[in-house]
């Protein structure tokens, strides 16, 4: 064999019990919680082999890498039951209530390590200093979230997971981009594969079970920005549907992929709000100084969504339709009056209380948004004497934050009333055996945030230990070949070897295309026909059709994607995922004939709610073989009792499956 | 921006294999120009895709030399403001420069232990492997108390 080069990568093949994939919150947690259990299983004689592949470094890869100004997921003295019943009304009504409680009652927990193992957790006065384990009352800027002082979130979380796995355990900067099924039971997980981002090397793994935790995807839909600020996308930008995809092919159900979130942000920067709501009281407003939202609530009865209102509670989506609706009008632009709340808030403080105050403020964009203070400083805004633009952002898919895109999942067995379809085995297990996930990748369970994501791959890491013990004679077999495996990852490359001389301009040429190119040509089909920021998030069937033609023509030319070094073989293989991403939330939207979340998208051709036909959610798989969607039904099943003061659409008991 | 590297104040981590802002980029984005073919600066650090870079400033905070600043998005932030951090063990100095002159700084804190300083198993309980199986606990047994009644059956 000649000399290992660009086109002829080492192969590096290892054989573990549980792969961990990802390392973001889920993958920190599920590190954290497994040594233990690992430990335990030793002491019984069974020796278990774990290992986590992240493709960037764990201290700053994931949704939190840049920090956070707040735990939006933190029970305190609410029950989990309300929770639940917050999450359902946010997400118009379909969740799967079992995953979201099993989240809720472990979650602080896991908020408890983060302030002992160092993370600075904002006090009431007369508390400073006192832990919440000891009774130190949190600031809250809403009922589930409180306050952080959050630069390093991700740093002392990942620094735990480390301790935890050590260092033998972990290997960085490989990118995973496809799972292997097993040879003799297709509907089992054996194996994964990906490549070195700094070294010619394919690395492929064989397992009993593997956590897939990549985050959700981002970049999916053109954005607003048009040149540089295509990197400040509202969620991580490196987040590339990975999650989605690679389930996808191995045959994992989706659920609720028609789901997105858009959120409504500062204007550019895409810099928190929250904390400017809830925290400050600001108010947002249209460009008359109308309060847009108290003018538009007749609308929400005019569709048959005002059962997921009442009064100024609301889902994050309907939110967001009364905000488009005045944009559409022409009202814009929406603004964020900034220096009211400030000077409401000031005249009951004492000018050192405002200087805290106003770094308070700045404290929530430089904790998770930065970029947003270079928008701001640039255009000479300072909150306490200009008010801020608002805009709802291009849609993000995704399954922790105000969305439910993601996996079907088995959930735990202990909730009473949980049906069979909801729980088949292992908590966190999809479809596929041996497979799981959390975070992002457990769909139908939106706001679990990061405090909850964490939760859930501890959640996952007991469920894996159990699934290792009882699988201890399987001997994973891969379903295809080495060399076959090894020729897919590096085909990009291969691509620019062989062609590259058939021109003088590199980034053009007919035998390839650049992943740039590819991820704009994606951006483009999403954003124009799938509900994008263009068309002001409405599609129809004609144009979800035009669409699946588009996308169908720019799967096929994924095999000409190019790679010119490694950084490009990471691109192109993000924006394939991408790609398969795009591709279930667009069959999705088709199947789902319905407008159920108003201000995330509109089906203009379905321009309502309904309960009694689409309250279920919707499921699919993919066969990557034949490149066929399929997508069904599935029941919703209430498990927690409607609240007096929740919104009435709860009452109806979901559609008859 | 897109971040950029300083070429007065870069040393390409002093000769090292890996920069550390090469290694901690979430994104792939920093790259160590060994022999100056791409930039003409050789052993220093650059910012190769800055269209992809999400300023989140893991680079400018790690930078050991402080060489790394942010140029903020240039097709939406008008010139001449910046936002640089100076990131210690227990807390974060921001300095924020206005288009128009004006300064502000800030300083919070970013952690109340030592770095490194975590044993996330001291004093913690064993797993019981009779537990594997039961979905109310984890292995610290920190689980919130539940209202069994609001079940639905």
């Amino acid at each position: 064999m000649s000399e290992y080069g660009f086109g002829n990568p080492e192969v590096v093949e290892e054989e573990v019990d549980i792969l961990m994939i990802g390392g973001g919150m889920a993958a920190c947690g599920c590190a954290f919680e497994i040594m233990r259990w690992a430990d335990a299983a030793r002491a019984q004689g069974v020796d278990m082999n774990i290992k986590l592949v992240d493709k960037a470094a764990l201290d700053r890869s994931g949704a939190v890498a840049q920090g956070l100004s707040a735990i939006n997921t933190y029970m305190g003295e609410n029950d989990p039951a309300d929770y639940v019943r917050y999450v359902r009304g946010d997400l118009m009504g379909i969740t799967r209530e079992d995953l979201v409680y099993d989240t809720g009652r472990h979650v602080d927990d896991s908020v408890h390590h983060f302030e002992e193992w160092g993370l600075p957790i904002w006090k009431q006065p007369g508390d400073e200093g006192k832990a919440l384990t000891e009774g130190g009352k949190p600031v809250r800027s809403g009922k589930w979230q409180i306050m952080i002082n959050g630069e390093s979130y991700k740093w002392i979380v990942a620094e735990a997971a480390k301790k935890a796995l050590g260092s033998d355990r972990i290997q960085e900067h490989v990118f995973i981009v496809r799972l292997l099924n097993d040879k003799n039971d297709p509907t089992r997980i054996a194996g994964a594969a990906g490549f070195s981002v700094r070294e010619n090397k394919v690395y492929i793994y064989k397992f009993k079970c593997c956590l897939l935790v990549c985050g959700g995807a981002v970049n999916v839909f053109r954005p607003r920005s048009v040149g540089e600020g295509q990197g400040r996308a509202w969620y991580p930008v490196w987040n590339a549907g990975s999650t989605y995809s690679m389930a996808a092919e191995a045959g994992a159900e989706l659920t609720l992929m028609e789901n997105r979130f858009v959120p409504a942000r500062f204007k550019d920067g895409y810099g928190p709000v929250g904390a400017w709501f809830l925290l400050f009281k600001a108010k947002a407003m249209n460009a008359m100084g109308e309060d847009y939202q108290a003018k538009n609530a007749h609308l929400l009865a005019e569709a048959g969504y005002d059962g997921y209102a009442e009064g100024h509670k609301m889902g994050t989506c309907l939110r967001n339709h009364l905000m488009m609706h005045e944009l559409k009008e022409g009202r814009g632009p929406i603004f964020m009056d900034t220096p009211t709340a400030l000077a409401r808030l000031a005249e009951t403080m004492t000018p050192k209380e405002i200087k805290h105050l106003e770094a308070e403020a700045w404290e929530d964009f430089l904790d998770m948004t930065i970029a947003q203070c270079g928008v701001w400083a640039g255009e000479n805004i300072e909150p306490d004497k200009k008010m801020s633009e608002l805009m709802p952002t291009e849609p993000y898919l995704l399954g922790s934050h105000a969305g439910c895109a993601g996996i079907w999942c088995s959930g735990p067995d202990d909730i009473p009333g949980t049906p069979d379809h909801y729980h088949w085995g292992y908590n966190r297990m999809t479809t596929i055996n041996g497979l799981f996930t959390g975070g992002d990748g457990v769909g139908a369970s939106g706001h679990k945030f990061s405090s909850g994501s964490h939760t859930e791959g501890r959640i996952a890491a007991k469920s894996m230990v159990k699934y290792v013990l009882d699988n201890q004679d399987f001997k994973p077999e891969l379903d295809r070949s080495i060399d076959d495996i090894v020729a897919e990852i590096y085909q990009p490359v291969k691509n620019f070897l062989e062609n590259r001389d058939y021109t003088t301009a590199i980034d053009i040429n007919p035998h390839y295309i650049t992943p740039k190119m590819f991820q704009f040509r994606l951006q483009k089909v999403m954003d124009e026909y799938v509900a994008g920021v263009s068309t002001m998030y409405q599609t129809n069937k004609a144009m979800l059709e035009v669409a699946e033609r588009k996308l169908e023509m720019l799967r096929e030319d994924s095999l000409k994607l190019r790679a010119k070094d490694l950084h490009e073989l990471l691109r192109a293989w993000e924006n394939y995922h991408r790609l398969l991403a795009a591709y279930a939330h667009m069959k999705h939207i088709q199947f789902r004939e319905e407008s159920r979340y108003p201000g995330y998208y509109y089906r203009a051709d379905y321009l309502a709610i309904d309960e009694d036909n689409w309250k279920c959610f919707v499921n699919s798989t993919y066969d990557r073989n034949t490149g066929e969607w399929t997508c069904k039904k599935v029941k919703y099943v209430q498990l927690i009792k409607p609240a007096d003061d929740e919104v009435k659409a709860m009452q109806h008991p979901g559609a008859d499956i | 921006m897109p971040t950029f590297v300083r070429t007065d104040k870069c040393d390409g981590c002093k000769g090292q294999d890996k920069t550390a802002c090469m290694y901690i980029c979430p994104h792939d984005l920093m790259k160590l120009d060994k022999d100056g073919s791409e930039t003409g600066h050789a052993m220093k650090a650059w910012n190769q895709e800055p269209e992809q870079c999400w300023e989140c400033y893991a680079c400018v905070k790690i930078c050991p030399q402080q060489a790394i600043e942010c140029r903020h998005y240039a097709d939406i932030v008008p010139l001449g403001a910046s936002v640089q951090p100076l990131r210690g063990s227990e807390s974060i100095m921001w300095s924020i420069k206005f288009r128009n002159g004006n300064m502000k700084r800030f300083k919070f804190p970013i952690r109340t232990t030592p770095d490194g300083s975590i044993q996330p198993y001291n004093n913690k309980p064993d797993a019981v492997m009779d537990e594997l199986t039961d979905h109310s606990t984890l292995f610290t047994k920190g689980t919130h108390v539940c209202d069994t009644s609001q079940f639905s059956n």
